[in-house]
């Protein structure tokens, strides 16, 4: 039995392998912000969030749409969802309460254990049949209609009665009966539990009238090692009982929590919807394109950190860049170019992990990787250490490369002087745009962008952070020729506007 | 096609050897050369074979040593020397159930553990057989041995034994029973057919099932013993099929000496090749080489490649260190290496390589090197610079002198000697005359011999004499190459080096703000 909420055909793996350059991920697009928004303080929703959006990039067009679909459903009836998710936050709770017993790990004690277990579970198991019962109606997405399918074929009444026998015959009323043959040394082997015989003829009076020969002997009450060893024996004969048992436990408990954390998933996504509505922010599901087309085409599109952490709506981009395979942002500093990349990563790991986007609409296509090469902050220095630094990580990233991955670089081979950092970029963007690498640019490098806008090439895209006239910046990014400064000189005179007075006389 | 005696023994040509001269006690130099870290090193977990006096006792006839390299080379073959360890362990395996059954008290117990010894005997045997007819042989001993073995498992003694284990032991495979425990009481009878319960709860929770899961079958003690409680089922299960365990009792009164002595014999001494093999593999596996060398009885002109120390070899090797290789060789008249340089340069290194070679050689083993021809020695002597022997009221000197003396006393032309610091606590001038007077005594006697000395003046001493040089690495002189290499002594450029890196050469001091 599988929930296959987050998949049509397999499980969502909590373990699976992230992509290698996550944590490069996690800090330049800010997404603890992203994360600890979906999980409210809750460690569990924070690691299912965590994987789901790292990992979306290697999930499929198909299965972003059916996760798309069942997020719908959970948008709809939230409330339904978030009973079934602490329904079996509860079971997995309990079960981890039930006591293993003070005289350490013996089968008798295991399969005790995992008898009361069991009749726990069991109750679980006969809600979420009732909730399918009563709800499966109500949802429209393949995902939970199957979910709900599954529950009332597998989980019907004789099933349910086959498990209370077993749990009623396991306290051995009429004895516990074990076969064997003789292993090494003529000691007993194999042992193997037989099913207790309840109220069929006793096997003395069976057979073709004759009685087969039975022999008898029996422990005397004061033979303590004989208790002891007929206790060993009798746990020879659970051991393999016990183990399945045991087992089978573990495997229901195994299903809870892979629906829990299938759930925890949309939980999280519910909650940041609910945050996102609160602030007025638009949300929209996106459209995603195949992996071997170039779309970008969005309105409204915020980065949705930012507004998370400002607590409100913030400034938002429209962009139609449909077979665009490179996009140069220059412009004014502190105009919104960094944020306006991060809100393209933010959207693009959103839309691939089945989430809504923060945009008023967004299309992309899918992509297989996304790699980000940023400016490492801490050690700005002008020095040769530095741009090695910066092209150790290029090179991690084009050994990492995927036929349709999307790179955004911010501020990268400034490390340098303008015209070598240009030619260095020069020579590393145009061989990439040539392999169909999606590129985002964000650069003061003018020299290179004039360059590739000089070229009047049909796949770029050249788009600036706006400056009105009077020196006011948007934060809104528009297309644009690139110009020679970045209006730092704005900035100098705004910071320097008294001094420069003072000077002037 | 060679001809083939009656199989008395892998180890000796003729068995008459192996009684009279295998000692368990270690020769006197074993110490010195290292070579007891070599042998515990080969004979280590075989101690039930007791190996020793077979390393321990150097063969003195040239075919001797040739009909063990015919037998180790027949064990280079990978398929024959895995045959052959499969036939150890379960020799082992057999002489291990057959100490079980020895140790146990119930009967049946017992029983069950000989006849389990006899089948893996039997198994064991055949094997064995079978095996060495499809090999190929080329060895006195192996091809021997094949024909014994043939002939053995063919008589009639070993296939009755066979046939009347098997039986056996499929009858006791046979036996299926069921025990109810109730309470107190506990009943015995044949199984008749209930099926496997657990196998019943696993398929109705089958459905959740998703990946491997945790093991929670619990570890029960597995004791060899039985305790009462076992036993009385066993006695019931013994009523319960009477044939089959009144015809264990008379199969084990009556095959109580089934074990046949050339085979035991064979499976001792076999050990000595498989043990050098597996230490010799050990060295292989790091690139170094074991050749089979051209023994000589009358040739004195010894050479070696890539030869080196196994026991220092060991224990690089275990730090993953690289091994230092040396070469040797005397041609002509020469027949004393002198062995000179800078001390930690692994001149005694050398000197106990050297020693190691012959011995090892003596023994009929492959030795160190890649290629090599020693001399198979009646004797072998080795002074080394001992502490002090409070006891006898020597000084020093006087017993490095006394201790020579009877070294020579004994030493015929057919001995090598190897002498390590000798006359160390004594003035230079001694030294140098002691040392001359000693060299032209073992000269005399036309002795093989390797001298480790700090006294360059034996170096070039007549024209028996080779001087060896310990080597520092050219560009800097305080790293030690431990290359020994046949050239003359050069003390002096050697300390010149030394003080030209700390800058105290005449022309360093002279210089502008050199010092002087």
């Amino acid at each position: 039995m599988n929930a296959f909420l987050m998949y049509r055909d397999r499980d969502f793996d909590l373990k699976r392998k992230l992509p290698w350059n996550a944590p490069a991920l996690t800090q330049d697009l800010g997404l603890e912000t992203l994360f600890n928004a979906m999980a409210r303080d809750d460690k569990f929703l924070l690691e299912v969030a965590r994987v789901a959006v790292l990992s979306g990039v290697n999930d499929d067009l198909a299965t972003v749409l059916y996760r798309q679909a069942v997020l719908k459903d959970c948008l709809r009836h939230a409330d339904l969802v978030k009973s079934m998710y602490d329904l079996t936050v509860e079971t997995i709770d309990s079960e981890r309460k039930i006591f293993w017993g003070i005289f350490g790990r013996h089968p008798d004690t295991i399969l005790h254990r995992a008898v009361d277990v069991l009749e726990m579970f069991v109750g679980t198991l006969t809600k979420l049949r009732k909730f399918a019962d009563q709800y499966a109606d109500d949802f429209a997405s393949e995902g939970f209609k199957a979910f709900f399918a599954m529950l009332k074929r597998e989980l019907d009444d004789a099933y349910f009665a086959a498990i209370q026998t077993h749990l009623r015959e396991l306290q051995f009323r009429s004895g516990i009966l074990i076969s064997a043959e003789l292993g090494e040394g003529n000691k007993g082997a194999h042992y193997m539990l037989c099913r207790p015989e309840g109220k069929k003829p006793h096997w003395l009076k069976l057979a073709f009238g004759a009685k087969p020969p039975v022999y008898t002997f029996y422990i005397a009450d004061r033979d303590e090692s004989g208790a002891r060893a007929l206790s060993e024996l009798k746990e020879r004969g659970l051991n393999q009982v016990a183990n399945a048992l045991a087992q089978s436990a573990d495997h229901i408990l195994g299903f809870f929590t892979m629906l829990r954390t299938e759930l925890a998933f949309y939980i999280g996504c519910t909650n940041l919807h609910e945050q996102l509505r609160q602030m007025g922010a638009p949300v929209a599901f996106p459209l995603p394109a195949a992996l071997n087309e170039r779309k970008l085409s969005c309105a409204e599109l915020y980065d949705v950190g930012l507004a998370l952490i400002v607590g409100r709506r913030v400034v938002g981009n429209a962009v139609a860049a449909d077979d665009r395979t490179l996009a140069i942002i220059t412009g004014a500093n502190q105009g919104g170019k960094s944020t306006f990349l991060r809100s393209i990563g933010l959207a693009q790991l959103m839309m691939q992990c089945g989430m809504f986007a923060p945009a008023e609409s967004f299309s992309a296509n899918m992509c297989d990787a996304l790699l980000t090469h940023y400016r490492r902050e801490e050690d700005a220095n002008m020095n040769s250490g530095k741009l090695d630094e910066e092209l150790g990580r290029m090179r991690a990233i084009v050994d990492h490369l995927t036929p349709n991955a999307l790179l955004l670089l911010n501020e990268s081979f400034a490390a340098t002087n303008e015209r070598e950092g240009s030619e260095i970029a020069r020579q590393i963007v145009s061989a990439l745009v040539e392999r169909g690498i999606k590129i985002f640019f964000v650069t003061h490098l003018y020299t290179l962008a004039r360059g590739f806008y000089d070229q009047r090439r049909a796949h770029a895209i050249f788009l600036a952070a706006e400056r009105r006239a009077d020196g006011e910046r948007t934060f809104r990014i528009i297309e644009g020729e690139p110009r020679q400064t970045s209006y730092g000189e704005d900035l100098y005179a705004r910071i320097f506007a008294h001094d420069a007075d003072g000077n002037g006389r | 096609m060679m001809q083939i005696g009656p199989f008395r023994s892998i180890l000796f040509k003729n068995v008459e050897d192996s009684a009279r001269t295998t000692t368990s006690e270690a020769p006197i130099f074993f110490v010195d050369l290292n070579l007891d870290q070599v042998i515990d090193a080969i004979t280590a977990g075989k101690q039930e074979y007791d190996l020793r006096p077979f390393y321990h006792t150097p063969l003195h006839e040239l075919d001797a040593v040739a009909y063990r390299h015919e037998v180790m080379r027949d064990l280079e073959d990978k398929a024959l020397y895995e045959m052959i360890a499969s036939f150890g362990r379960k020799m082992r395996d057999m002489r291990e159930r057959l100490a079980q059954a020895d140790k146990l008290h119930y009967k049946y117990q017992k029983e069950s553990w000989f006849l389990s010894a006899v089948e893996v005997y039997c198994d064991c045997v055949s094997r064995l057989a079978e095996d060495l007819s499809q090999a190929d042989l080329k060895s006195r001993g192996f091809l021997a041995l094949r024909a014994f073995v043939a002939d053995y498992v063919a008589s009639a003694r070993f296939t009755t034994l066979v046939a009347e284990t098997q039986k056996l032991k499929a009858d006791l495979a046979t036996v299926r029973y069921c025990i109810l425990i109730k309470g107190n009481a506990v009943s015995v009878r044949k199984h008749a057919g209930e099926s496997d319960y657990s196998a019943d709860v696993e398929r109705t929770f089958a459905k959740f099932k998703q990946g491997a899961a945790r093991d929670y079958t619990v570890r029960l003690p597995m004791w060899l013993e039985m305790n009462h409680v076992e036993a009385q089922v066993l006695d019931m299960v013994a009523r319960l099929y009477p044939d089959i365990f009144a015809r264990l009792d008379e199969y084990c009164a009556r095959h109580h000496n089934y074990l046949d002595e050339t085979i035991g014999v064979f499976d001792r001494e076999v050990q000595f090749y498989v043990a050098y093999l597996e230490y010799a593999a050990l060295f292989k596996r790091a690139g170094l080489n074991f050749c089979y060398p051209q023994v000589t009885a009358d040739d004195k002109a010894v050479y070696d490649d890539d030869g080196y120390d196994l026991a220092l070899a060991r224990k690089l090797i275990g730090e993953q260190k690289p091994v230092i290789r040396n070469d040797f060789y005397l041609q002509g008249q020469e027949r004393i290496i002198v062995v000179s340089g800078p001390n930690q340069g692994g001149k005694t290194t050398f000197a106990r390589a050297f020693g190691q070679l012959h011995y090892l050689a003596s023994l009929g083993c492959p030795v160190p090197g890649r290629e090599a021809r020693l001399y198979l020695f009646d004797q072998f002597f080795t002074h080394f610079e001992q502490a002090e022997n409070l006891q006898n009221l020597h000084g020093k000197l006087e017993d490095d002198l006394v201790r020579i003396h009877e070294i020579l006393a004994q030493a015929t032309p057919h001995s090598i000697i190897i002498m390590n610091e000798i006359f160390t606590s004594t003035t230079l001038q001694d030294a140098i005359s002691l040392g001359k007077k000693v060299m032209e005594q073992i000269s005399a006697r036309d002795l093989l011999c390797v001298c480790v000395t700090f006294l360059d003046e034996l170096a070039a001493l007549d024209e028996k004499t080779v001087s060896m040089v310990s080597t520092v690495a050219p560009d800097d002189p305080t790293v030690r190459t431990f290359k020994i290499v046949r050239r003359p002594p050069d003390g002096l450029s050697y300390a010149l080096s030394i003080a030209e890196k700390h800058g105290l050469t005449y022309r360093q001091l002279r210089e502008p703000g050199g010092g002087a």
